[in-house]
């Protein structure tokens, strides 16, 4: 026994044989996994399944307890076995204890009402400059289309100019659709700006994490290809269908495109200009404030998809549409400026 | 224990180290493949159903590739911890501090797929899993996850039944370790190979051959349980 004490510790306890570990322990173990299976099976842990009853408070001290054994196995050089059977114990139980919970409906709430937008005005400079990266190209070449019948085409090909030309042609009655997309198919002009819009906004989103390249190109594109179809039609004197058109669903589809810019040039920040941080770090700090910018402008882009397919292309009286046009862009602009100051309504 | 390695340790507020294995491009890729033949399989089964449905149909087919395309991951991670492609190469995504992974970075790392994918076939993530600590591509390393394996640990660990004889005293607490755990794998082993570990440790036991191994058999027999 004598050289036991000398090469596994020093301390009478640690001359404590495998085995007699194990015996001593067992029962503990066995309570532990029978709570750990229950809780896998619901959470709380109160209606499990097994038949198995415990209260939800029992498990942790077990958990502790486990932790310590785990301890003392690894440094008694326990057999890689026993350890391994108390890593994955610990770890299970781990996941368990430290998982984050979230109350789902309230977190719902509370993001449409406050995180968003207050997300939004907090970050107000990136906001201009996604603007500004997405209004000027749409100023210039909606101006140069105007002025110039040829310009569009270096822009877009023919095809694709006459199927817009079609769109917003006052004979054609229904507005926004291409000649194979005639008849009434609201549904599927829905699923369709779905996919399209909000995956532009998720990749203009996402791209910004290649140092920004990818959200500038994707803002200036789309200024570019908006200002120009604008220019030419009103050069074309379609100005009962398409502005009309455009300016319903526009509120929230624009603004929401360029807030996806926005969330796409705070993940550029964090690469291009971490300040302090290092770059991995600066991008996880960030991206969780990027992230609800983009998924309120996903909500939003939602809201643009209903009006565009089933408001938009219906035809009213010209300054109805005007009027709930200027409504949309009112709520927009209301929502994102005052939402969520001070405190909430309901507290 | 090797410096060069793929493990991850983290310390828990307990104070005792999980130990993570990363898994590194290769596996991930594979399960990316798995995951992509499963996607193409659900949307040509949906195109089919909802086909019927004439253009109210088709409406419905372009939001479920919508979120096919956005939102399977995250599905599958939230309520599984992995995608049925990572689940069939035995990898799951964790948190950085090894807790299930959560609503905000599973879509996190979703959406920045766009920014990896870049310019194709993942050039952008596999750059960044290479260079970066831990095989993180852009996504991982914004929403702070670890792609992982599910390692459930041995299913039969026994040592094996031998009558206990005192190992030579000189053996150091690692070699001690090691006999053991030769005693508890070599159920995984052939006899072939049992004998040819156990030749390498012809000083310790002074046996060759089967002797060897049941020797080794008795020391750790002594080791775990004593006389």
């Amino acid at each position: 026994m004598s050289f036991m004490l000398t090469h596994r510790g020093c301390s009478k306890e640690s001359s404590v044989r495998q085995e007699d570990f194990e015996n001593k322990n067992k029962t503990l173990w066995n309570a532990y996994d029978r709570i750990l299976a229950c809780l896998e099976n619901s959470d709380s842990g109160r209606d499990n399944p097994l038949g198995y009853s415990f209260h939800p408070d029992d498990f942790p001290p077990l958990y502790r307890k486990v932790c310590h054994h785990y301890a003392v196995a690894l440094s008694r050089q326990y057999s890689p076995a026993l350890v391994t059977a108390l890593h994955t114990r610990i770890m299970a139980g781990h996941r368990k204890i430290y998982k984050k919970r979230t109350h789902h409906m309230a977190a719902v709430a509370r993001f449409f009402s406050v995180t968003f937008p207050s997300t939004f005005r907090a970050n107000f400079t990136f906001f201009i400059l996604a603007l500004a990266l997405f209004i000027l190209p749409f100023i210039g070449t909606g101006i140069a289309t105007y002025l110039n019948p040829d310009v569009i085409y270096s822009i877009m090909n023919e095809d694709q100019v006459a199927d817009f030309e079609y769109m917003y042609d006052p004979e054609n009655r229904n507005l926004g659709r291409t000649p194979d997309r005639q008849d009434d198919r609201s549904v599927m002009m829905f699923g369709f700006y779905i996919k399209n819009n909000i995956s532009i906004g998720f990749r203009t989103f996402a791209t910004g994490a290649l140092a920004g390249l990818g959200t500038v190109f994707s803002l200036v594109y789309n200024g570019v290809i908006l200002g120009g179809v604008a220019g030419h039609v009103t050069r074309l004197g379609f100005n009962q269908t398409f502005w009309p058109f455009v300016s319903g669903h526009g509120a929230f589809e624009l603004t929401a495109i360029v807030i996806c810019g926005m969330a796409g040039l705070i993940l550029a920040r964090a690469i291009v200009a971490p300040g302090n941080y290092k770059r991995v770090h600066a991008l996880k700090n960030t991206a969780p404030k990027a992230l609800s910018l983009v998924l309120g402008a996903a909500a939003m882009l939602f809201i643009a998809a209903v009006i565009e397919a089933f408001w938009s292309p219906f035809s009213v009286a010209i300054p109805v549409k005007y009027t709930a046009a200027a409504l949309f862009w009112a709520m927009v602009a209301s929502y994102l400026l005052f939402s969520g100051r001070g405190r909430p309504f309901w507290i | 224990m090797p410096k060069l390695d793929t493990v991850k340790k983290y310390e828990t507020p307990e104070g005792v180290v999980i130990r993570l294995k990363i898994a590194g491009p290769v596996s991930r890729a594979c399960a990316w493949l798995v995951d992509l033949a499963i996607k193409a399989g659900l949307c040509i089964l949906i195109a089919i159903v909802l086909g019927v449905l004439g253009h109210a149909g088709q409406g419905l087919i372009l939001i479920c590739l919508f979120f096919i395309e956005w939102f399977y991951p995250v599905f599958f991670e939230l309520y599984w911890g992995a995608t049925p492609g990572k689940k069939s190469m035995n990898l799951m995504v964790v948190q950085d501090n090894c807790t299930p992974v959560s609503f905000t970075a599973s879509v996190l790392r979703n959406l920045l797929r766009a920014a990896d994918f870049f310019p194709i076939c993942y050039g952008v993530g596999l750059v960044t899993m290479v260079c970066s600590k831990d095989f993180k591509r852009l996504g991982d390393i914004a929403a702070g996850t670890l792609v992982v394996y599910d390692t459930p640990g041995r299913v039969v660990d026994k040592i094996t039944e031998a009558p206990a004889k005192q190992p030579p005293p000189d053996l150091r607490v690692n070699e001690q370790r090691t006999i053991l755990d030769f005693s508890e794998r070599s159920l995984y082993l052939s006899q072939e190979r049992r004998i040819e570990l156990a030749d390498i440790l012809y000083s310790v036991t002074g046996k060759k051959g089967e002797a060897a191994v049941n020797e080794l058999y008795a020391y750790a027999s002594w080791l775990f349980k004593g006389k």
